[in-house]
């Protein structure tokens, strides 16, 4: 474990037991995340990196290992979570749904209100503030719930497939707001996500995990300058390379999973 | 193949056809009431039904404006509405609380979901004898019997509500460090809201059957006791006066409560 590391997941182990049969979902994972670090973790449905992600986040209790997250400060929270879709609560207004962190952390009014309304304007929703749920396109349901987790001004943030199932042009347009946000407030990041490209637009490194049990099986580098381009990434021959080796491993591991 | 016309036309004159069948569902809902009473009316003043037994519906108006302008009448539907509000008041507030109690906390539910499950298909009528033993024969024996006719709907309802709630929710509450009190007021409470209306909306339709029930029993005022005491003195107009009270009412009541669901939950 290295003690600088902002995140550090030590040999973290979880099992799912029922009668007469347990699945190891995570074997021994161990993964290091630098301050200010955007990792992916790229892996076949089922791999176990939901798992992961929900320990992390207090959501589940790992079955031996540990992690730690290093605090800056006092008042921070340790980690905020970028929920999949219907991931924001349909009672509460736009305004009201970014403020949730902040308020369950009674927080005074006006220090809720200037930092609601910064990140509102960040993601575009401020004409929307006091619109419910019900009325929001997927994208836009999907930048309240952004703003929610960096108006609590976290330690880490945690996203679980944030974009999963929106259009592909909606996920560019989120993808790209979400980096200009990240370059600001310099977070780190743990991204889940099944897309390739997804990963290499996002991240300054991959990790590949295969199924059955969990484990990470390939770290990837992406050492290309920022702010980047989708097109420069799709014809980087480099990148290509990685993209196939990358997608050959999911190949294989869908494929082993069928057998 | 179809003649070449203009689009627009051919569009404009479906939209036609769709406006004037609207309009004539509109009519025919108005209409079904007001031919059901020109039927009675017709029917009892030619003889052709006893009048003595279905008096023609003007003669009910009648009566009913002579029981309005003697006072008596005010008198019934004050008693018989404060009984309900009371009771229905009574009834949902331990609902919402026990429900909610029962939704979060399993234990809680475990513990108490069998004596719900035991008590539930008891009518509270089949219970009055033993109420007015226990509250004797004044205002609160009724308002406990509403009460407890009303509870059980809205129990039932909320703690569907709250089991209901999807579980991203309850992690997104976990996940940024909700405390248990906003956990109760902030989740909850408006998560299972939707469900819990529709249990106070049966709540009030059974407690209109059962104030009916109640003062036809064991009561010397009130709606029921107007109607039974009328259908005893053979008093038949009287009694329809009555039966249609309590119709107007359960209308009232049930466009209360639509309002009350739209003013408390804008989300939907």
């Amino acid at each position: 474990m290295n003690p600088k590391s902002k995140i550090s997941i030590h040999e973290l182990t979880k099992v799912f037991y029922k009668k007469h049969n347990s699945v190891t979902a995570l074997e021994n994972i161990s993964i290091d995340i630098e301050e200010g670090e955007f990792v992916c973790l790229v892996g076949p449905s089922g791999c176990g990196k939901t798992t992961l992600l929900r320990i992390v986040a207090g959501l589940e209790n790992q079955s031996s290992g540990g992690f730690r997250i290093q605090k800056s400060s006092m008042d921070r929270p340790n980690q905020s979570m970028v929920f999949q879709e219907r991931g924001i609560l349909p009672w509460l207004t736009v305004a009201e749904n970014a403020a949730f962190g902040l308020n369950m952390r009674h927080l005074p009014k006006a220090q809720v209100k200037e930092r609601t309304d910064y990140f509102l304007n960040k993601v575009g929703l401020t004409k929307f503030a006091h619109m419910y749920p019900k009325e929001l396109s997927g994208g836009m349901k999907q930048r309240v719930s952004i703003a929610r987790a960096f108006a609590n001004d976290p330690e880490i943030l945690l996203m679980d497939e944030p974009f999963g199932a929106l259009d592909e042009q909606n996920r560019h347009i989120l993808q790209e707001e979400l980096l200009s946000i990240w370059a600001e407030t310099k977070k780190t990041v743990l991204f889940i996500t099944h897309s390739i490209d997804e990963a290499l637009y996002l991240s300054d490194r991959v990790l590949l995990m295969s199924a059955q049990p969990g484990k990470i099986t390939a770290e990837i580098k992406i050492d290309l300058p920022r702010p980047r381009k989708l097109e420069d990434i799709r014809s980087n021959p480099e990148m290509a390379d990685v993209f196939l080796s990358i997608w050959q491993h999911l190949q294989t591991e869908v494929q082993g999973s069928r057998l | 193949m179809k003649d070449l016309k203009n689009p627009v036309e051919t569009e404009k004159q479906e939209w036609r056809k769709r406006q004037n069948q609207q309009r004539l569902k509109t009519g025919l809902t108005i209409f079904s009431p007001v031919f059901l009473l020109l039927i009675w009316e017709i029917l009892s003043r030619s003889g052709l039904i006893d009048a003595r037994f279905f008096p023609p519906p003007t003669a009910i108006v009648s009566t009913f404006i002579e029981l309005l302008t003697s006072g008596q009448l005010f008198h019934h539907i004050n008693i018989s509405l404060f009984r309900i509000f009371a009771g229905f008041l009574l009834g949902v507030i331990p609902g919402i609380i026990l429900g909610l109690c029962m939704g979060l906390y399993a234990p809680i539910r475990h513990f108490l979901s069998p004596l719900i499950m035991a008590l539930m298909p008891i009518p509270t009528l089949a219970l009055l004898p033993i109420i007015l033993i226990i509250f004797g024969i004044g205002e609160v024996s009724k308002v406990v019997t509403i009460a407890g006719s009303v509870f059980f709907p809205v129990v039932i309802n909320t703690v569907a509500g709250v089991i209901s709630i999807d579980s991203i929710y309850l992690d997104v509450a976990k996940n940024y460090g909700a405390s248990r009190r906003d956990f109760f007021l902030k989740i909850a409470l408006p998560g299972s809201l939707p469900v819990m209306l529709e249990g106070i909306q049966m709540g009030q339709a059974i407690a209109l059957l059962t104030i009916v029930a109640a003062e036809m029993m064991g009561a010397r005022s009130g709606i029921g006791y107007l109607i039974w005491t009328s259908y005893s003195a053979f008093l038949l107009k009287e009694m329809f006066v009555g039966l249609i009270l309590i119709s107007f009412f359960g209308y009232i009541f049930s466009l209360l409560l639509r309002w009350l669901q739209r003013k408390l939950i804008p989300w939907r």
